[in-house]
């Protein structure tokens, strides 16, 4: 089990006093247990259950009816890709094959170097925009699958620049 | 002059933050003039969208700015001489969008600052409030509200002053005021909008609830998928703390109230309300068994009343204006206003607020500007995934709840998604079963399995696998699901697939037994061809098929792989002489 001792683990402790230690704020606990560590590492969703005093087991089952949290990490670049009604009636199934193509990833992987990770999200709220994608907190709309390459490739250089 | 730039999320994602840093950064001097965020007004088809305010006048609306806009506009602002951004003016045609609208839960929103309460102040906020507060009875705000007749926007429709009314009639002294602000649909974004635009219109009409009820505390859920809302409402709640309007002994009146919100976590589920109530407990969104219903076991099993953020946004102009005022707009059985989210084929989307009463004709062309590119309307969906498609011959239909249930569709919570000849109702339909089964959270046997079961039944026949008696299959189970599911996820599931096989039989007909998809959106029923006779051979389409699945050689006719082909129609596009068609 995680003694959850380093800097992590630090933050960890504040976010579980923060909420103290209740069980019944077990949805934000983990969303800022996932802002820490990128996703839920199971340890740590041991070390949560343990410290708000109920069972992994419950602590697991919230964690797998949401899908904001995830228990794997994810790339860089988390693409959202909206295939909300908007969406899909303005071709949101084009541009998720186009990404799928570019980059050789299914819904819920990761490319090999890392650097994406694609998800499907049911509206991202800006449905005149359709069809839309968010990557990290950037909002992109009015997709077509070219453009949608291209905003991936602006997304590579960005690596390349910072490496 | 005030250069106010509209940064909602859709303004934002347009490039609207960018367009204020350029005026920003071309600002000499703060006092040259004054530049303000404001919310979403509901144009996004305009976005980014910048007005030039004279005090409280707007003297131009600028439309699609861009970064390099900024210039022209500092200049113009500067030398008092807005002819300069006339090209950039927003038409009397597109303006028409806005003049046909009657705002009274969007009034706020894209004309005051969102982050500042003294903005909303300005526009008589809190003053609803205020009165409540010190001069009428909890029974007198419920009366008030009954008078109005508002009815709850978030899917539903039941009458507001009822759930009110039963929740402080129930005993206890503890007692919680819940928002719903989960925005399921997927195709919707009213109430992103209020809370992004207009933070505080929802909190006054919250307290005033709370107030009514008698709760302690009040909470609003709202969804994950939306940061900057939440950053707007965190933002909201801190001011109005710190001014006294929320917290012990509000504003004098001895009437005391807590305030926060919770994120959700992505489950569309948790819009419905015991599911909601379950996850804000720390627990799986899983619904609870009614009765007993919120109003006298809800969070922690104390009596709570949920309402939608809409219903809420409605409140303060209510009180301030009286529930009758509310009443006269409307039908007998619909009162008020209703704010939709038009969208998809539609060639002005955004937010549409409406008296009750207008035709969903009025909505799509007159507000809405018709179909993009001008094509034929086929149908348009209306409640998500609980609602139904409603085809062309019924858009003369009124908004009203009873008049839209009758159609099949429900007013739902106000997602309006318009579709064209080229979207294929078949798919539509599997779509939303294909959402439903994924966001089915598995506690009953006729949601969990039934809808993957009709999932299977449309996959099945949009890849031109149909049987005959599929459609009754569909219709057996939907019966089946409706009457058997725990909640109304499950209850409503069937809709989109009643709906369309009620309107378009006609489609499911024609994939299952002629193997065709009418619209021509279905890939596995599409089949490219390379007529001989037009072919030159010029080994274009073959040089840049993706998939390799064109073979020829020069100057004789090509031929297309149906096995390799993945339909992606780069070849049709390529061919100079016209020789690929798609059937
Ligand atoms: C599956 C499902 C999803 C729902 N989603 C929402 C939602 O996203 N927002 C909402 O306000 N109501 C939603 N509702 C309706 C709520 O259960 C509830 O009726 C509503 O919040 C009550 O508020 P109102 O009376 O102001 O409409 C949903 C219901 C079901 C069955
Ligand atoms: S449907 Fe894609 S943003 Fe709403």
């Amino acid at each position: 089990m995680c003694d959850c001792k380093d800097e992590k683990g630090k933050a960890l402790d504040a976010v579980l006093d923060e909420y103290g230690r209740d069980a019944g704020s077990l949805i934000g606990i983990l969303q800022k247990t996932q802002d820490i560590y990128g996703y839920l590492p199971s340890d740590v969703i041991y070390y949560v259950a343990a410290q708000t005093g109920t069972t992994p087991a419950k602590v697991m089952g919230v964690a797998t009816f949401y899908t904001q949290f995830r228990l794997e990490p994810v790339g860089k670049y988390l693409i959202m890709l909206c295939k909300g009604t908007a969406c899909h009636v303005n071709g949101s199934d084009r541009i998720e094959a186009a990404i799928t193509n570019e980059l050789g990833i299914q819904n819920g992987e990761t490319t090999k170097d890392g650097l994406f990770t694609l998800k499907n999200v049911a509206c991202l709220g800006c449905c005149s925009l359709s069809p839309v994608m968010m990557i990290n907190e950037e909002t992109f709309g009015s997709l077509t699958p070219d453009k949608a390459v291209e905003i991936l490739n602006e997304f590579k250089k960005r690596k390349e620049e910072i490496a | 002059m005030r250069v106010v730039v509209g940064q909602g999320s859709c303004g934002i994602a347009a490039g609207a933050g960018k367009v204020y840093n350029a005026l920003a950064s071309l600002r000499a001097n703060p006092s040259d003039f004054s530049l303000e965020t404001t919310g979403c007004i509901g144009m996004c088809f305009l976005e980014p969208i910048v007005d030039l305010y004279e005090g409280e006048d707007l003297k131009a609306r600028l439309v699609h700015v861009a970064e390099g806009d900024a210039e022209k506009i500092v200049n113009a602002v500067l030398q008092n001489n807005l002819d300069e951004l006339k090209p950039m003016m927003i038409s009397d045609d597109d303006a028409s969008f806005l003049s046909q609208q009657t705002r009274i839960a969007l009034r706020n929103c894209g004309i005051i600052d969102p982050t500042d309460i003294n903005s909303y102040k300005a526009k008589d906020g809190y003053m609803a409030l205020e009165k409540v507060l010190k001069t009428m009875t909890p029974e007198e705000v419920i009366e008030e509200i009954k008078v109005s007749g508002l009815a709850g926007r978030g899917g539903a429709g039941f009458p507001t002053w009822f759930k009110w009314n039963a929740a402080r009639g129930s005993e206890g002294d503890e007692k919680y005021l819940i928002c719903n602000a989960d925005e399921g649909d997927p195709g919707a974004f009213m109430d992103r909008a209020v809370i992004e635009s207009d933070p505080h219109n929802l909190i006054e009409g919250m307290l005033i609830a709370a107030y009514a009820i008698g709760a302690s505390e009040a909470i609003v859920y709202v969804r994950a998928e939306y940061p900057l809302a939440i950053i707007r409402l965190e933002n909201a709640i801190a001011q109005a703390k710190a001014e006294g309007i929320i917290g012990d002994d509000i504003m004098g009146s001895g009437f005391s109230c807590k305030f926060r919100y919770m994120a959700g976590a992505g489950a569309f589920v948790c819009g419905e309300e015991t599911a909601l109530i379950e996850s804000l407990e720390g627990k799986r969104g899983m619904p609870r068994l009614k009765p007993p219903f919120p109003a006298a076991a809800g969070y922690k099993m104390k009596p709570s009343n949920i309402n939608n953020v809409e219903t809420f946004a409605n409140v303060a102009w209510i009180i301030n204006n009286g529930g009758e005022a509310f009443a006269a707009m409307g039908t007998e059985g619909s009162k008020g206003t209703k704010v939709f989210a038009l969208t998809g084929k539609v060639k002005r989307g955004g937010l549409v607020e409406i008296p009750m009463g207008a035709t969903l004709r009025h909505v799509i062309f007159d507000i809405g500007g018709g179909i993009r590119e001008d094509k034929k309307i086929k149908a348009v969906q209306m409640g998500g995934p609980s609602g139904g498609c409603i085809p062309e011959r019924l858009l003369d239909t009124v908004i009203d709840y009873k008049a839209l249930s009758a159609t099949g569709a429900i007013m739902g919570s106000g997602g309006m998604v318009v579709m064209d000849e080229s979207t294929c109702m078949v798919g539509m339909a599997k779509f939303f079963l294909d959402f439903t089964s994924k966001e089915s959270c598995g506690k009953c046997v006729h949601c969990r399995i039934g809808t993957r079961r009709m999932l299977e039944i449309l996959t099945r026949i949009v890849e031109g696998n149909g049987k005959d008696g599929d459609i009754e299959l569909l219709e057996e189970l939907c019966n089946a699901i409706k009457d058997g599911a725990l909640c109304g996820l499950g209850q409503t599931a069937p809709n989109p697939v009643l709906t369309t096989i009620r309107y378009f039989r006609d489609e499911y007909e024609a994939h299952i037994n002629d193997k065709k998809c009418p619209a021509g959106e279905c890939m596995d029923l599409l089949h490219y061809r390379i007529d001989p006779e037009k072919c030159k051979g010029c080994t274009m389409c073959a040089r840049n098929c993706p998939v390799k699945a064109i073979s020829g050689e020069t100057k004789k006719p090509h031929v297309i792989d149906e096995s390799k082909c993945i339909k992606c129609g780069h070849c049709m596009t390529l061919c100079k002489f016209d020789a690929i068609s798609v059937e």
